[in-house]
């Protein structure tokens, strides 16, 4: 049987599992959420019916969580629970398969400030999906801030579920003027009139927007009640004498994404500067596992859609279907990732945010390590990877296990960030759901799987 | 601080069996470098549970290493205190206790035989009847049929161990470093250690030791002196941090066979603790799979198992992460520790397997009393390095 299996239902995964369902091939969807679209089209959860149609031979497997990818001759075998994350009884599934694509996603990245671990912060990620996914939104006065043109719809989202947005903070240059300019990089980017119509809606609703600005502090005894903007210069120190106090009881920040990593990790294929390194079919370094979307790089929803039809072919054609070479999308791939290089160069975190810190400030949030407390880790101790410094300093030892704070406490303490990414246990488990067997559907056929390996068309 | 360019002894491997040599030759008054081809205590310390056990080790020359290293480590950490003050010297230790648990009929008889054993060489353990095990642990799994308590047990935090020595070290003169390889030696006219080769540099220095853990074996073979010490993988799992559950160390009497055996097949027997932030560590497993970092569910499956059946009230608690590590094995379960008669000046410290934690001192110490000439507070013969079970023959 060809089969493979597809984590992530955003535009990467639903594009890969109809890339590789019009070749005949069987796919298991997997997905965290309860209807397709993932992060991007995320849906009411409450509304009747699904957007999303999916060809028959595709099963989609909602409400499930990958907690573990382990490696079996010939490909993979995916352990999974699903139901309801928090519920009693989620099932136990193991599906191997010979081929797998990881559409993981990314996550939008807080940057620590004074303040920033009390109620009302929020990422600009969070207050969308309320928005979108509930139409609630994270307060009543909001302040957007942080980096990239993301912050746009998270600001319309936020007016369209009824909030006032105070303001929008941009720490670099400003999104509008970098888009209206005609021969700029970005001449021809399929984005540009999205974004005009979001930059629209914040004119209308009278939403200053300002260039190398950030939200360098939060107030409030138990919540947010007010928040400092100041401006920034070329390396985001804040310059003096620039702050502004602004009443607000939300703040919402973004600043750029991280890649989900640890199912990539898990399967043992290869990062390089934080993301999957892929080929020109979305072949990663480990044979027969695809990757496609913000996992091998930050570039939005129409590029993940490309990259996902090309690794579901690419995927198919691994189990042994006829396939013809997407050139099309895979034209789109090369095209779209010309624009992200772009966009990101455009949007660089830059390090003065380090010096928006106190030494009382948070910046583990789980294990409340602070940054002195950090900064003594790692000179006392003199720890220099990962590992040590998580044990020594406690920093991505919580329950978040990193995510939150992994990449800016790396960066902090001057190491490699990958290692936070390492969770082999890639979402927890309750002990009683880990002594359970399983039974493995499907599981690989051994001569069959004797093949050679990797794409070529 | 500057760079060594010479040194009295270069220490290679910068673990918990590599700090503590470090920091007992420092003390002797030795400027020592300790190099790591990785960063410092991030390998098999980091990947341990920090066990200082008495409990699991029969009569013989392991257990009397553990019962000098259980009484030195808290001399040391007052030390450490003394030295550096007390947010460096920092370790989190726990003389908490472990309690050895027979959750059958079949297992009392020999936990008692080793029970007795350990006591007649003046180890503390105390048999208790069911009753009395559960008002230790009120957790504990109702059908337990016996435990004996070991008051001597100990837990601490391995990173925070392994780098407050090393700290002690560079505030005694030393030097630490990290990404640096060691990946040769150099002799003298007579034959002996001279020098190390570190990266592109030659260290001068009189004596090499060879702290590698698991990559013992590969540094030994690379300077032309092969010692059997192989790897050994290990995984443990770690909850979501609960209000108390487990007061001591506690695990199943099958542990102790397990830790002795020298099976290749994977080994699980459950060893359960909690953390000073409230995590549980589940432990134990052992399988001999070379240095294959992949992950195997069946092993989690199985210390999950093994722990709900001590604890069943853990069932329904979240597993946060795992992790693992691989530990040096030697043939015959007993630590390489001293001179090799192949090569004056090159020092071996290494093959504790799971008990490096535990041993460290006590190793560390013996290797500088005998460096220096001074009489042992071990008999160090039975951890020597011409033994058949260590010195492997170079293979043609």
């Amino acid at each position: 049987m060809r089969r493979i299996v597809v984590i992530g239902a955003g535009p990467a995964g639903l594009a890969a599992a109809n890339a590789a369902a019009l070749h005949g091939v069987e796919v298991v969807l997997i997905d965290a959420g309860a209807k397709l679209g993932g992060q991007y089209h995320r849906q009411d959860a409450l509304a009747a019916g699904d957007r999303f149609e999916l060809p028959r031979n595709v099963e989609h497997v909602a409400n499930a969580a990958v907690w573990a990818i382990e490696p079996v001759d010939g490909g993979h075998r995916v352990h999974l629970r699903v139901g309801p994350a928090d519920g009693p009884d989620r099932k136990g599934r193991a599906v191997e398969a010979r081929a797998l694509v990881l559409a993981t996603g990314a996550y939008d990245r807080a940057l620590p400030f004074p303040g920033w671990d009390l109620p009302g912060v929020f990422t600009a990620g969070a207050a969308q999906a309320m928005a979108k996914g509930q139409g609630v939104a994270v307060g009543d006065r909001v302040v957007v801030g942080g980096t990239g043109p993301f912050l746009l719809p998270v600001a319309a989202s936020l007016i369209g579920a009824g909030a006032r947005v105070v303001e929008v903070a941009e720490a670099n240059a400003a999104v509008t003027g970098w888009l209206a300019n005609p021969k700029g990089a970005l001449a021809g980017w399929s984005k540009t009139g999205e974004l005009m119509r979001y930059a629209g809606t914040l004119a209308r609703h009278r939403v200053p927007y300002r260039s190398r600005t950030a939200v360098i502090e939060a107030h409030g005894s138990d919540c947010v009640e007010s928040v400092t903007v100041a401006r920034l210069d070329a390396l985001w120190n804040p310059v003096p004498g620039s702050e502004r106090r602004l009443e607000a009881d939300a703040v919402a920040v973004g600043f750029g994404f991280t890649p989900q990593l640890e199912l990539a990790l898990a399967a043992r294929c290869r990062v390089e500067d934080g993301f999957v390194a892929v080929d020109a079919v979305q072949g990663t370094s480990a044979p027969g596992v695809f990757a496609a979307g913000e996992l091998t790089g930050i570039g939005g929803a129409e590029l993940a859609a490309s990259e996902g039809a090309v690794a579901g072919a690419a995927a198919a054609k691994f189990v042994g279907a006829a396939v013809e070479p997407p050139v099309r999308a895979m034209a789109k791939v090369r095209s779209g990732r010309r624009f992200a290089a772009a966009l990101n160069a455009a949007y660089p975190v830059r390090s003065g945010w380090h010096d928006w810190l106190r030494d009382d400030t948070i910046v583990c949030r789980c294990e409340e390590v602070t940054k002195r407390a950090l900064f003594r880790a790692v000179d006392e101790r003199d720890v220099g990877a990962v590992r040590s410094l998580k044990l020594v300093s406690g920093a991505g030892l919580g329950l978040c296990q990193g995510r939150v704070c992994g990449r800016n406490v790396a960066e902090l303490a001057g190491v490699d960030a990958t290692g936070f990414a390492k969770r082999p246990i890639a979402s927890p488990i309750r002990l009683a759901e880990l002594a359970e067997e399983e039974p493995v559907e499907s599981p690989i056929d051994a001569e069959e799987s004797g093949r050679a390996l990797g794409v070529e068309y | 601080m500057s760079r060594i360019e010479t040194a009295d002894v270069v220490v290679i491997g910068a673990g918990i069996i590599g700090a503590a040599c470090a920091e007992a030759l420092s003390a002797e008054g030795m400027r020592v470098l300790v190099v790591d081809r990785g960063a410092p205590a991030g390998g098999t310390t980091a990947g341990g549970e920090g066990n200082v056990l008495l409990s699991d080790k029969a009569p013989g020359p392991e257990l009397d290493l553990a019962v000098a290293s259980r009484r030195l480590w808290p001399e040391l950490i007052e030390r450490l205190r003394a030295e550096l003050g007390d947010e460096a010297a920092r370790v989190e230790w726990e003389p908490k206790g472990g309690l050895v648990v027979a959750t059958d009929q079949d297992a009392i008889g020999p936990l008692a035989i080793l029970a007795e054993a350990q006591r007649a060489v003046g180890v503390e353990a105390v048999e208790l009847t069911r009753g009395e095990a559960r008002a230790m642990e009120p957790h504990l799994n109702e059908r337990v049929v016996g435990a004996v308590h070991y008051p001597g047990d100990a837990q601490l935090q391995p990173v925070l161990a392994a780098t407050a020595m090393l700290t002690a070290v560079r505030a005694r003169g030393g030097e630490v470093r990290g990404g640096a390889e060691a990946h040769g030696l150099m002799f003298d006219r007579s034959g002996k250690v001279a020098g190390v080769h570190v990266g592109d540099e030659t260290i001068a220095c009189r004596a090499v030791v060879n702290a590698c853990g698991p990559w013992s074996g590969h540094f030994s073979a690379a300077a032309g002196a092969p010692i059997e010490v192989l790897p050994r993988r290990g995984m443990v799992l770690v909850t979501a941090p609960l209000p108390h559950v487990v007061g001591r160390k506690v695990y199943a009497a099958d542990y102790v066979a397990a830790v002795a055996s020298s099976d290749v097949d994977l080994q699980v027997s459950a060893v359960v603790e909690s953390t000073a932030t409230g995590t549980v560590l589940i432990g134990s497993s052992r399988q001999r799979v070379g240095f294959d970092e992949a992950l195997q569910v069946e092993v989690l499956r199985r210390l999950a198992r093994s722990a709900v059946k001590l604890f069943p009230v853990l069932a329904g608690v979240p597993v946060m992460r795992t992790y693992g590590g691989f530990r040096p094995y030697t043939p015959d379960h007993l630590p390489v520790i001293g001179e090799d008669p192949r090569f004056p000046g090159l020092w071996h410290a290494s093959g504790h397997e799971g008990a490096g934690i535990g041993l460290a001192p006590a190793t560390g110490r013996l290797l500088a009393d005998l460096m220096c000439g001074l009489p042992p507070g071990v008999d160090p013969t039975r951890f020597k390095v011409d033994r058949p079970a260590v010195m492997a023959e170079v293979r043609t």
